[in-house]
């Protein structure tokens, strides 16, 4: 079993936002991810997935660093992400990619195709010539499915999926060891979102990464990832093998997430046994005491909103954060 | 499933083979960008193009029409010696003014002036401007706030007495008065530029060019600059004529460009003595500024109207 | 069942500097009244335009042609106070964005009235009654309190609740929901289908859901009509399409879905892209991704034909069954 590339250890990324006083602010930390702790093991895909507002977005980007973290350890390759230099950080940053959710936002629209998947190349390999830049994102290209003469052209004049295509690849060209994909399907139409699954999955093989695939589409998550993670309101509920999760969610949330996704199938669709949740989602600048979930759990009860629910182990490899896991 | 081509594009790109000879040879495809998008619809716009068209015949005739006028701008004709009206034998096309000097020599001269203290004040905003602006707003924090508290104290000096005390002091210099000039107007470039940086601070393309390993300097120059120089584009033509027009009052006041050299404001205030005698020497150099203001406003106009960044 | 709105031969064109684009070519539908008509594509199929048109809510650039009737008024025809009349009282809209939708600064209580009270002519405080009573039909908790409140103050899932609420204010024949789920968390559009159901169950309201989902339809159409590249490609009962899809468009969207209930690995995709409308494939549009392509769809392009069991398809397949093998 191999170490695991990427140990996070109770990260906490809180924003200070300005809630009161008329001279002097009274800010009130706004706890986007509050705790969150997991492994990355080379070669796995870890779904993280949730609603709005639970911090999967920001737990991404405080992996790796592109937001600060308030508190907490990011151990890749045993350094701590947190504690190195702006120098450092951009030093590591040769191996930790990212993928971006709204494909042509990601792309700077004054720049061509292979300028934009050069980028990587003009600060990593500075001793590479421009030819040589040429040939490896023409090859890039290609391995993502663009067609390497189109890379003159502007992210305007590519559709929806080539420009996400155009994204992988420049996240891809370094060989990074782990890519963080932000909702990477999310903005695009469902024939194509399949492609770009199929793609990540491919170029993960063929280059052994590592994957940290946020989303909210529980559907999806199942297809690319080994182990999924759900998150509320910056914590963790549940983490589980995908099949353990799918088929015996042991959290509340997750179980109401899962009957919440629409089956295409009529029948099923129509029959099946919807767990509703009641209530709105908290404000993340006050939330719940006790277990955050509490205010629109089915099955709350007094202890959930006294105790914090730690995470317990279910079984090898399963750990829930819920009082009554256990009580079906 | 493993070995499944992956189509996408117009190709089906099979990952295990690397790229072949072939396909580098492939012709590439010239993208269109969004400058030229954006020219496009600048040529569409009728009145952009014709003030285009006229700033550009009225530089080349202010600076190539002197070789082909008879006098100079500060040659007096001592047989006149007064404001006469034009006498194409003499050589005089438009007159003489109060002095006997060359009316259309002196328009020509004061066209020259006025463009080129539009065109270099503007320049040294400009790079004064983009600097500081895109620093504050893509660094923020403590270099944003000192920055921004300068401008706006700088804001809060009257300008023209600034104006006015440099003139004053280091004695009506040509170069001092558009580096004076251009000292002013760089407030509002930096903070229209900061404004448009902000915005694009938290684009994502920003954050991806983070992620890909760049610098500060380097998503600055590569990134930043150019994706605000829309914006400068459209505040540098509209700046040009604010610049012209502040020099024409500096010399309307006075203190402009020192005697014989002369600028259209120059010339109007001289015109303005003798509006009754000979409305001539007011009217033609007044229409032609009047002209050039309104050309630079209507190409800004249609620049902004082309590069809208609805499109982006 | 009379048909509350027929659409006839409808074609939308734009015109753009490079040219006049078709979204729409010659679409012809109904909806029924207390049914719930799902209308599924992908960006390029034409299908939000076609009732962008319907609600006389095209850019500037835009012309409709064709007939577009609800209760047998012609909509492409009336004028704009004829139309003013008719949106929000007979006929309403619900948005994606909810947010963009509702106004900002004025409160979710005086928007509600003002629906009422544009076409009804009753007073402020029967109209304010009217919009509590929307509210809680749309089971939006606290409502007396929530009427006082600006949209910035509501949560995502409830501001939709309330474009629903004022789309209802005057108990029109068929409300549109272009896309009301998409941007919200799936737990929340778990909720908002509830409430549409409710809806048109106890209403007969009929509904016209545009969407790419194919889960959400599954849940609350009770006919589907798939358009691709401006045109429709198949119509039919729910059960039916998702059962026994008749074009290779719908069969390939069915499999490219994700979904939770079943098992396999990998997913199956349509190669290609979606089509451009500006240069669209000769013959069928989907010719170039159709895995069971042949000559005559290269060159002859399919017209909508009926086939039993109240379906109509445009393919020059028979039947799917038989290309399969």
């Amino acid at each position: 079993m191999t170490e695991p590339f990427l140990q996070v250890r109770d990260l906490k990324v809180h924003f200070p936002v300005r809630t009161g006083g008329i001279l002097i602010g009274r800010y009130t930390p706004l706890k986007a991810v509050d705790g969150v702790s997991f492994d990355l093991n080379p070669g796995e895909t870890l779904g993280v997935v949730g609603e709005s507002g639970c911090g999967k977005s920001t737990l991404g980007r405080a992996v790796l660093q592109l937001v600060g973290a308030t508190d907490g350890v990011v151990s890749w390759l045993g350094r701590d992400l947190t504690s190195l230099s702006k120098r450092q950080l951009i030093e590591a940053r040769e191996n930790l990619q990212i993928v971006f959710q709204d494909p042509l936002a990601s792309l700077d629209p004054r720049m061509t195709a292979g300028d934009i998947i050069a980028e990587p190349l003009l600060n990593y390999r500075p001793e590479m010539t421009r030819a040589q830049r040429r040939d490896a994102v023409k090859d890039m290209m290609e391995r993502v499915g663009l067609l390497p003469r189109m890379i003159n052209r502007y992210p305007h004049e590519f559709s929806g999926g080539q420009c996400q295509r155009i994204g992988i690849a420049r996240a891809m060209i370094l060989r990074p060891k782990l890519v963080v994909c932000d909702e990477p399907v999310s903005a695009l139409d469902v024939s194509i979102q399949a492609q770009v699954v199929n793609l990540l999955k491919s170029l993960q093989r063929e280059f052994g990464l590592a994957l940290l695939f946020i989303s909210h589409d529980l559907a999806i998550v199942r297809h690319i990832s080994d182990r999924v993670m759900v998150l509320y309101l910056g914590k963790v509920m549940e983490l589980a093998n995908k099949a353990a999760l799918y088929t015996n969610p042991r959290h509340p949330y997750t179980q109401a997430l899962l009957s919440a996704v629409p089956i295409p199938d009529p029948s099923k669709e129509r029959n099946k046994k919807r767990i509703l949740l009641t209530g709105d989602l908290p404000s993340p600048l006050s939330p719940p005491s006790g277990c955050v979930f509490r205010t629109r759990c089915p099955k709350a009860t007094q202890m959930c909103a006294d105790k914090t629910p730690s995470l317990d182990t279910v079984e090898m490899g399963h750990i829930v954060a819920c009082h009554l896991w256990n009580e079906q | 499933m493993s070995d499944a081509p992956i189509s996408g594009g117009r190709s089906k790109a099979n990952l295990s083979v690397p790229h072949s000879a072939a396909l580098n040879k492939a012709a590439e495809v010239e993208g269109r960008s969004l400058w030229q998008d954006a020219f496009r619809r600048l040529q569409a716009n009728r009145a952009a193009m014709a003030s285009a068209i006229v700033l550009i015949v009225l530089a080349v005739i202010c600076f190539a029409g002197p070789l082909f006028v008879p006098w100079s701008y500060e040659e007096i004709d001592w047989d006149i010696l007064e404001a006469a009206p034009p006498d194409f034998e003499k050589g005089h096309y438009l007159g003489t003014d109060s002095l006997g000097r060359d009316l259309l020599a002196r328009i020509l001269q004061g066209g020259q002036v006025s463009f080129q203290v539009g065109i270099l004040a503007t320049a040294v905003a400009l790079v004064i401007g983009v600097s500081v602006g895109a620093m504050a707003g893509f660094i923020g924090g403590r270099v944003d706030q000192f920055l921004m508290r300068f401008v706006d104290v700088m804001y809060a000096v009257p300008l023209m007495f600034f104006i006015i005390i440099l003139m004053v002091v280091f004695g009506r210099n040509f170069y001092l008065m558009f580096l004076a000039i251009g000292f002013v107007e760089w407030l509002t470039m930096s903070r229209i530029v900061r404004g448009q940086t902000l915005t694009l601070k938290n684009k994502e393309f920003i954050e991806a060019a983070r992620a890909s390993g760049g610098s500060t300097a380097n998503i600055i120059i590569r990134h930043i600059v150019p994706n605000v120089l829309g914006v400068v584009i459209v505040y540098v033509t509209l700046t040009i004529p604010q610049v012209i027009l502040l020099e024409s009052f500096l010399s309307f006041l006075g203190l402009g460009v020192q005697p014989p050299m002369t600028s259209w404001g120059a010339l109007i205030a001289e015109g303005a003595q003798e509006m009754e005698i000979t409305p001539r020497t007011l009217i033609l150099p007044a229409v032609c500024l009047s002209t050039t203001l309104f050309c630079f406003n209507f190409l800004g106009d249609g620049l902004r109207d082309a590069l809208d960044p609805k499109d982006r | 069942m009379s048909s509350v709105l027929e659409i006839d031969q409808l074609t939308v064109a734009f015109d753009t500097p490079d040219g006049t684009v078709e979204a729409v070519t010659d679409v012809t539908l109904s909806v029924e009244a207390g049914e719930c008509l799902g209308l599924v594509g992908e960006s390029g199929s034409g299908k939000s335009q076609t009732f962008m048109a319907a609600m006389g809510l095209l850019a500037d650039n835009g012309r409709a042609t064709g007939q577009i009737r609800l209760d047998g008024i012609d909509l492409l025809s009336a004028n704009e106070a004829k139309l003013n009349t008719l949106r929000g009282d007979r006929i309403a809209m619900i948005f994606q964005d909810p947010m963009t939708s509702l106004t900002p600064h004025m409160r979710i209580g005086r928007q509600l009235a003002e629906v009422i009270i544009e076409h009804k002519n009753v007073s402020k405080v029967e109209a304010r009654a009217q919009a509590l009573e929307m509210l809680k039909r749309v089971h939006i908790p606290e409502p007396e309190r929530r009427l006082d409140m600006y949209p910035h103050e509501l949560s995502g899932g409830l501001r939709q609740r309330v474009m629903i609420a004022m789309a209802l204010m005057c108990e029109p024949e068929v409300i549109i929901a272009d896309e009301p789920t998409t941007a919200l968390d799936v737990t929340v559009q778990a909720q908002i289908l509830d409430v549409l159901m409710e809806v048109k169950d106890s209403l007969g309201t009929a509904i016209v859901l545009i969407t790419h989902d194919l889960g959400v339809v599954a849940g609350l159409a009770d006919r589907v009509a798939v358009m691709y590249g401006g045109r429709l490609v198949e119509q039919g009962g729910v059960s039916d399409i998702f059962e026994q899809p008749s074009h290779p468009y719908t069969q390939g969207l069915l499999k490219c879905t994700p979904r939770l209930d079943t098992d396999f690995e990998a997913l199956v995709t349509i190669p290609g892209q979606p089509p451009n409308l500006q240069n669209l494939p000769p013959g069928c549009s989907f010719h170039p991704r159709c895995p069971y392509v042949f000559d005559r769809c290269k060159t002859d392009r399919p017209k909508l034909i009926e086939i039993p069991g109240g379906r109509s398809k445009a393919c020059h397949l028979d039947t799917l069954e038989a290309a399969a093998q």
